[in-house]
């Protein structure tokens, strides 16, 4: 019993590091430009597509697919935010999340019209687990644990140490203060929105690793990224990484105590609980 | 041919009063509503599982689907009315999901994947057309009802305040307004209207199952009520027929295009609701028929 605790505890803390990539694009791009992004898990898949296109058909390896994943996906997300949002800026917060909904539908079918609804898996190497003692971790899942904390590590040093990086926390922080000291908003916006659909790419590439590519592989993820985000509290970077730690781990417990199917609806009652105790999340500021 | 146009009307009719549920939650009040599938698959679970398994008479079950839709509809909403408004967004668009995975597994109640069959509709079913234009009539009966009374709600008093409340929650609030009674109120009715919506379909078809409630169908209304006009019971009516006659010419559009799949054809047409309901947000984003300005009572 205790060690399928464990067990269950490694898987969620690797799966819920998986998470944390794409729930960091979701809140950075509402801390930023201050509207939840509904095209997430349809960018998600965009990436899981691009990164299995440049794997198999390129044959590229796990690092320059990620990072293939990456630029397609910023290209889909700033083609989302241009053609669909951008104009219903003036209409609220509200419009834009209807919006971005929509061309998350229509990006998912252009995925199926291009792909179909098959399932298409990535060109592994069949590896046996590693066994330590009682418990085991596969030698993928540990390559995607530590190609999620790279994509992290790179994620805090640009908003650390870069100028556009900074610039993106300011205006985060506090947008009237940024524009009086200079900050471009245009700018900060799209470098946002492309990094941030960049990071759901390369999460919903990540996840196509460790199981299949199909139409809807982003769209599964969607209510634990919300979750995630909403755990830390909605617009917080640290908080995201945190809650979708928090996340995994509990959906791994979930597995264990309940039905599997039920998995699903972890992150649900997580967001309930969360915005009916502390909606300002672990790490937020700002809810009402 | 005049059955297959029956059949349209019918779901047609059930379509409208999804967007009169949306029209008072979104439209009026500005509450966005992304699980309305949900609370659409609550109310024809509870009207079926009480009329199939529980033997009640179909009016019982319509009552039960709209009190089980209000009671899940007050409590998906409450947690968040004091929130921004998309955190609302965020858990009814969980709160479908979530219905569905209960929907799945939950055999003992609902039948899991394989959903349940054989809905008694209240009607014979062996009179052929006889049924379905008895349906129709139901159907359409029961939506003028919904429309006449959203129509009075939305012009009292406690639709003005509805309308305030949108414009702006502060002004409201210092106007005297509670703004999280009348946000919870009209969340709850808009989700009972819904759940209306869900019961008609299972009692018309006799058949559901967790796959039919998709999340599409909430877009679907979406794009019905911003064809129409978001703040006008009319006007989301009016949008619903018009969104299955354009769900219907893109099903035969697709089946004259040549040399695409019936996977391609599928996408295509989903992928055009999204299309047009991105182009109708941005260019007629007040719908065919814009709500009025209402004159100050003297």
């Amino acid at each position: 019993m205790i060690e399928a605790l464990l067990q269950a505890l490694i898987n969620g803390v690797i799966a819920g590091t998986i998470l944390a990539v794409p729930a960091l694009g979701f809140t950075a791009i509402f801390a930023v430009l201050n509207y939840p992004n509904f095209a997430i898990g349809a960018l998600a898949t965009v990436g899981a597509y691009a990164g299995w296109a440049g794997n198999t058909a390129l044959g590229l390896p796990m690092v320059a697919a990620l990072a293939l994943a990456f630029a397609a996906t910023a290209v889909a997300g700033l083609a989302v935010q241009w053609v669909a949002v951008k104009p219903l800026e003036s209409a609220g917060a509200l419009m834009m999340a209807i919006a971005s909904l929509a061309a998350g539908l229509v990006l998912e079918n252009a995925l199926r019209f291009t792909f179909g609804n098959d399932l298409r898996g990535y060109d592994l190497p069949l590896l046996r687990d590693w066994r330590f003692g009682e418990f085991r971790v596969g030698p993928q899942q540990v390559q995607n644990f530590a190609l999620a904390l790279a994509a992290m590590a790179l994620l805090w040093a640009f908003l650390r140490y870069s100028r556009t990086g900074r610039a993106m926390r300011a205006v985060a922080d506090n947008r009237d203060l940024a524009l009086l000291r200079g900050v471009d908003p245009v700018r900060v916006a799209a470098v946002t929105v492309a990094v941030g659909a960049g990071l759901a790419g390369m999460g919903g590439m990540l996840i196509g690793l460790d199981t299949s590519v199909d139409p809807l592989v982003g769209n599964r993820l969607i209510l634990s990224i919300f979750a995630a985000a909403v755990l830390g509290g909605l617009g917080s970077i640290p908080g995201a990484v945190a809650g979708a730690i928090a996340i995994g781990v509990a959906e791994e417990l979930a597995v264990l105590a309940f039905n599997p199917a039920y998995r699903l609806v972890v992150g649900f009652v997580v967001i309930l609980a969360v915005l009916t105790l502390r909606p300002a999340g672990l790490f937020g500021a700002r809810a009402s | 041919m005049v059955s297959y146009v029956v059949f349209l009307l019918v779901v047609a009719g059930i379509y409208a009063l999804l967007a009169q549920s949306l029209c008072l939650a979104w439209g009026v009040t500005g509450l966005v509503n992304l699980g309305l599938a949900g609370f659409f698959a609550i109310g024809a679970y509870a009207s079926a599982t009480l009329t199939k398994w529980g033997g009640a008479p179909v009016p019982v079950g319509l009552l039960a689907a709209m009190l089980a839709g209000a009671v899940a509809g007050f409590v998906v909403c409450v947690s968040t009315l004091r929130l921004r408004d998309d955190y609302l967004a965020i858990v009814t668009l969980g709160f479908a999901e979530a219905v569905r995975v209960v929907a799945s597994n939950e055999i003992w109640l609902t039948g899991g994947t394989d959903g349940i069959s054989g809905i008694p509709a209240g009607l014979p079913r062996d009179w052929g057309q006889g049924f379905h234009l008895a349906a129709l009539g139901i159907v359409t009966a029961i939506l003028g009802l919904v429309w006449f009374a959203l129509r009075r709600l939305v012009a009292s008093p406690w639709g003005r305040a509805l309308r305030a409340v949108r414009e702006d929650q502060i002004v409201a609030a210092v106007a005297g307004k509670r703004v999280t009674r009348l946000k919870a109120e009209a969340f709850a009715i808009a989700a009972a209207i819904a759940a209306l919506a869900g019961a008609l379909y299972g009692h018309y078809t006799s058949y559901i199952a967790p796959e039919i409630f998709q999340p599409l169908i909430t877009i679907y209304v979406f794009l019905a009520v911003t064809a129409g006009g978001n703040g006008r019971p009319t006007g989301a009516a009016i949008g619903a027929y018009l969104l299955i006659a354009f769900l219907e010419a893109t099903r035969f559009a697709a089946e004259i295009l040549p040399g695409v799949s019936a996977v391609q054809a599928a996408a295509l047409r989903e992928a055009s609701v999204g299309v047009v309901l991105i182009l109708l947000l941005r260019l007629r984003p007040r719908g065919l028929f814009p709500e009025r300005n209402q004159k100050a009572p003297a």
